[in-house]
C-alpha cells in the first residue's frame, strides 16, 4: 500500500482497523477496513472517481468530509455514495461511476 | 416526540465546549454531529496551539479534542454521532436524519455550532482530481494517515495554508511553492517562518493561472497579480505537481439559522452569512444561541469559549443558573476571549496594513512578502539579543495573543509581562541553561538556543525539529538560512526528544561561528 | 429601493468574457457565462439563479458554488456580494435519498 504514512513525527502511528479485500472496477484493492473508501482508493493512486454527466470530466477528492459530493461512486451497486465518508468493509465492489451510472458513457 | 432541554447542533470545539457548560449545571443536553467521529476539526490540528495557560497554549490541538471529549463524557454530555441535522423549524423543532430514518426532537433551548466551510477560487482545471481543499489534505494525512499527495502547491497564506503545508511536510510530502493572490502573508509570521525555512518558496501577489492535466493534476501555471488582480504577463511560472491545496479562507454554515427564521446579516469581517447575535451567542429567537465559526470565522481557541459563553447563557436562559452567577462566569469567559482577541490578527484589525508593532518596532516587510524576516531586520526585535555561552534568540516579531515561553523558563530567563501580546525579551542578566523548555514551548518555532562562539571557531544552534527521520548525532548537512536558503555546512552535535517536549524534538548543529545568527534549519544531505 | 430590487435598473448589455466557460457549479456544471448570461434574462436573486440554470441545486445544495455565484451576480448588477440575498434554506439541509427523507422513525427512543 503506498502513500500510506507509517510513522508520523507527532501523531506515532496510526491506528488501523484491519487489512481488507474490496474492488475497484473490478481490480482487487487492499485497505484498512472502517476507512473512508476514498483514503483506501488514494492511498491505491486511484485519482478519478466518476466522470461528469454532462461533460464528462473526471472528478475525485475535494473536500474529504462529505460536503462537495463529489469523490461519489457507485458502492455494491449504489450510485452517488460519497466515497470520503463511507468507511469501507471487506469485499466491498467499488466502481466508477459516469454520470449516475456504472456503464462507461459509450455503453449507455 | 423526545424533549431535550438543550440540543447543540455540532460536536466540534464550540458544540463540546456548551455542551460541558450546560451539562454541569444540570440541563438535559444532546449533541448530534454528522460525523462518524467527534471533535470536527480539532484531530486535524497537529500544531501547539497560541494562547495562554488558560488557552490551552502549547497544548496540540487533537489532545484539547482528547481532553473535551473526556470532559463532555464527566458531565455527562450525550453526543449522537452519524446524526446529521436537516432541519431546525419553529418551536424548537429539530429533524434528524440517522441511519435511514428521520427524527424529530424538541428542545427548550438550542446552541448551533455547524462551524464553517471552506471557500473556493476557480481557475481552469479546478475540477481536475489533484485539485483539493486545504482540509481535505488535513482529514487525509492526519485522519486517515494517507499522503495528499507527493508534490503540493498551496494556494493561501493565511494560517490554514501555512499550517497545512507545514504539515505536508511533516509528512513527507514536498511543497513546491505557497502562492497568495495577495501582497502580504495573510497568517502569522511564525507560522510563515517555520515553513519558508524549510526551503519552501512564497510567491505573493501571484495566483493560479491552470492547473494541468487530462484525467488528473500534473502541473500548475502561476503568474504575478497586479493590485486589480490582473495577470502580469510574462510572469508566468510553471510547477510540475501532483496536487493543488486552496486555502481561501472560511464561510460560515449558518443556513440552519436562516431557516429557523434568525436575523441574519452579511458581514465580512465575520466571513459572510452570519446570525445576528450578542456577545453571548443570543441570536434574535429567544433561547437559540450560537458558538464558534458560524457566528464569525475565528480560532478553535476562541470557539471554545464561545461555546461555554452559549453553555452559560442557555442555562441560565432555562433558568439552571441564576443571572447574577451566570454574569460572573462570563466575565470570566470574557476576559479569556478578550485576551485571544488581541495583537495585530485581532478580529477588529481585519485588513488592516499595520506597519508597527505595538513596541513601535517597524514589521518586517520581508516576512510578509516572503515568508522570513531577513536576515538584516532580525536584530531589531527585543528577543534577538546576544551574549557569552549558550543562550535564547526569540525570532518572534509580531503582535499575537502568546506567551508560553515566559512560563517555559525555569530560570526566567523569558518575559512577556502582562500584556499577552507583547513580543517576548530576554531578561538582562538572567542565566540560561540550555534546558530548551522555551524551543519546545513556542508555538509558533520561533525560538533557538545559540551559542554564538564556542571557543574553536565554531558555533551551536538549537532549533525545534519535527520531522522524520530523526538525523543521528554526528550526521553532516547543510544549515538553511531564514529564506530557507543554504548558508553553510552543519553537523548534528545532539537530538534532544523528552516528554515535556511533547515530540517537539530539539536537534543542536554545530556550524562555522559567522553563521550563528542566520543558520535556521537543517537539511539532512 | 435598494439597486438590488429596482429592476427597471439598466445594467447594459451582456458582454461575453474570456472566462465565460468557466465551470461555477461543480455538481450541475453551470459556467461563469450561464450564470452572468441568466443575469441578463432577468434573473437578479440566487433564488431566481438556481432555478433558471440549477446552479447550487444538485448532489451538494451549493455547498461549494454558492459563494462563487453570489459573487457573479453581484458583479453583474454593479452591486456588493453583501447585498446579494442569499438563496433559502430548506429542509433538508444535506443530500438525502426521498425514501430516507420519507422514512419517519416509528416510536420514540
Amino acid at each position: 500500500m503506498a502513500d500510506r504514512i507509517d510513522e508520523h513525527p507527532i501523531l506515532g502511528a496510526l491506528e488501523k482497523g484491519q487489512t481488507v479485500k474490496f474492488t475497484f472496477d473490478g481490480k482487487e484493492i487492499e485497505g484498512y477496513e472502517g476507512e473512508p473508501i476514498a483514503a483506501a482508493l488514494k492511498a491505491a493512486d486511484v485519482m478519478v472517481h466518476r466522470y461528469t454527466q454532462k461533460e464528462h470530466k473526471p472528478r475525485g477528492i475535494f473536500c474529504a468530509i462529505g460536503r462537495c459530493t463529489d469523490c461519489v461512486m457507485i458502492v455494491d451497486g449504489v450510485p452517488n455514495v460519497r466515497t470520503c465518508i463511507t468507511p469501507l468493509k471487506a469485499g466491498m465492489v467499488v466502481k466508477t461511476q459516469y454520470g449516475v451510472s456504472a456503464e462507461p458513457f459509450d455503453k449507455q | 416526540m423526545k424533549r431535550y432541554d438543550l440540543i447543540i447542533v455540532g460536536a466540534g470545539p464550540s458544540g463540546l465546549s456548551a455542551a460541558i457548560e450546560a451539562a454541569k449545571r444540570g440541563l438535559n443536553v444532546v449533541v448530534f454531529d454528522e460525523n462518524e467521529k467527534p471533535g470536527g476539526q480539532l484531530f486535524k490540528q497537529i500544531h501547539k496551539f497560541f494562547g495562554s495557560k488558560e488557552h490551552r497554549a502549547k497544548v496540540r490541538g487533537f489532545v484539547i479534542g482528547k481532553q473535551l471529549l473526556d470532559e463532555a463524557a464527566e458531565a455527562g454530555v450525550s453526543v449522537v454521532l452519524n446524526a446529521t441535522v436537516i432541519g431546525l423549524y419553529q418551536d424548537k423543532e429539530v429533524v434528524v436524519k440517522m441511519g435511514e430514518e428521520i427524527k424529530h426532537y424538541k428542545a427548550d433551548a438550542v446552541v448551533i455550532a455547524t462551524g464553517a466551510a471552506e471557500n473556493m477560487v476557480t481557475f481552469p482545471g479546478w475540477t481536475l482530481p489533484g485539485v483539493i481543499g486545504a482540509g481535505a489534505a488535513q482529514t487525509l494525512m492526519n485522519l486517515h494517515g494517507v499522503l495528499p499527495g507527493k508534490r503540493v502547491l498551496m494556494l493561501g497564506s493565511g494560517n490554514v495554508g501555512l499550517v497545512v503545508s507545514f504539515q505536508l511536510l511533516q509528512c513527507g510530502c514536498e511543497v513546491v511553492a505557497l502562492v497568495d493572490a495577495a501582497p502580504r502573508v495573510g497568517g502569522y509570521g511564525v507560522h510563515a517562518a517555520k515553513v519558508a525555512r524549510t526551503g519552501v518558496p512564497f510567491y505573493l501577489s501571484h495566483t493560479i493561472v491552470e492547473a494541468e492535466g487530462d484525467d488528473c493534476v500534473k502541473g500548475v501555471t502561476i503568474a504575478q497579480v497586479d493590485e486589480k488582480f490582473d495577470f502580469i504577463p510574462g510572469t508566468e511560472k510553471h510547477f510540475d505537481v501532483d496536487t493543488i491545496c486552496l486555502a481561501v479562507g472560511l464561510s460560515p454554515m449558518s443556513q440552519l439559522l436562516k431557516m429557523a427564521g434568525a436575523q441574519m446579516e452579511d458581514n465580512p469581517k465575520r466571513g459572510g452569512q452570519v446570525p445576528i447575535c450578542d456577545e453571548y451567542g443570543r441570536t434574535s429567537i429567544p433561547g437559540v444561541f450560537v458558538a464558534g465559526d458560524v457566528s464569525g470565522i475565528e480560532e478553535a481557541s476562541s470557539a471554545m469559549i464561545e461555546g461555554r459563553m452559549a453553555g452559560v447563557v442557555a442555562a441560565e436562559y432555562l433558568g439552571y443558573t441564576d443571572e447574577e452567577a451566570m454574569q460572573s462566569e462570563l466575565e470570566e469567559l470574557n476576559k479569556a476571549l478578550d485576551g485571544l482577541r488581541q495583537g495585530m490578527f485581532a478580529p477588529k484589525n481585519r485588513g488592516k496594513a499595520i506597519e508597527k508593532t505595538e513596541e513601535g518596532i517597524d514589521i518586517s516587510q520581508n516576512l510578509l512578502k516572503n515568508g522570513y524576516v531577513a536576515d538584516d531586520e532580525i536584530e531589531r526585535f527585543p528577543g534577538v539579543t546576544h551574549k557569552k555561552g549558550v543562550h535564547p534568540v526569540i525570532e518572534c516579531t509580531q503582535n499575537i495573543p502568546c506567551n508560553p515561553c515566559q512560563d517555559a523558563c525555569p530560570k526566567k530567563c523569558i518575559s512577556i509581562g502582562n500584556n499577552i501580546t507583547s513580543l517576548p525579551i530576554v531578561v538582562d542578566n538572567s542565566e540560561c541553561i540550555n534546558c530548551g523548555m522555551c524551543v519546545a514551548s513556542c508555538s509558533g518555532q520561533a525560538i533557538f538556543l545559540v551559542d554564538e562562539d564556542c571557543g574553536d571557531g565554531t558555533a551551536t544552534v538549537t532549533l525545534p525539529y519535527e520531522f522524520l527521520p530523526l538525523p543521528a548525532e554526528g550526521t553532516k548537512g547543510i544549515a538553511l538560512g531564514r529564506s530557507g536558503k543554504e548558508v553553510c555546512e552543519a553537523t548534528v552535535v545532539s537530538v534532544k526528544s523528552a516528554k515535556a517536549f511533547d515530540k517537539t524534538n530539539l536537534l543542536t548543529m554545530r556550524v562555522p561561528k559567522e553563521y550563528a545568527m542566520t543558520a535556521r534549519f537543517f537539511k539532512v544531505m | 429601493m435598494n439597486s438590488v430590487n429596482d429592476r427597471s435598473r439598466d445594467i447594459g448589455p451582456f458582454v461575453p468574457a474570456p472566462d465565460d466557460d468557466m465551470l461555477i457549479c461543480r455538481c450541475e456544471e453551470i459556467t461563469k457565462g450561464e450564470i452572468r448570461q441568466a443575469v441578463h434574462d432577468g434573473m437578479w436573486t440566487i433564488t431566481e439563479i438556481r432555478r433558471y440554470l440549477r446552479a447550487g441545486m444538485g448532489l451538494c445544495q451549493g455547498q461549494t458554488c454558492s459563494r462563487l455565484v453570489k459573487g457573479i451576480v453581484a458583479k453583474e448588477l454593479g452591486v456588493s456580494p453583501a447585498e446579494i440575498e442569499p438563496a433559502t434554506s430548506r429542509v433538508p439541509m444535506r443530500p438525502i435519498e426521498m425514501r430516507i427523507f420519507a422514512n419517519e422513525a416509528k416510536e420514540d427512543d
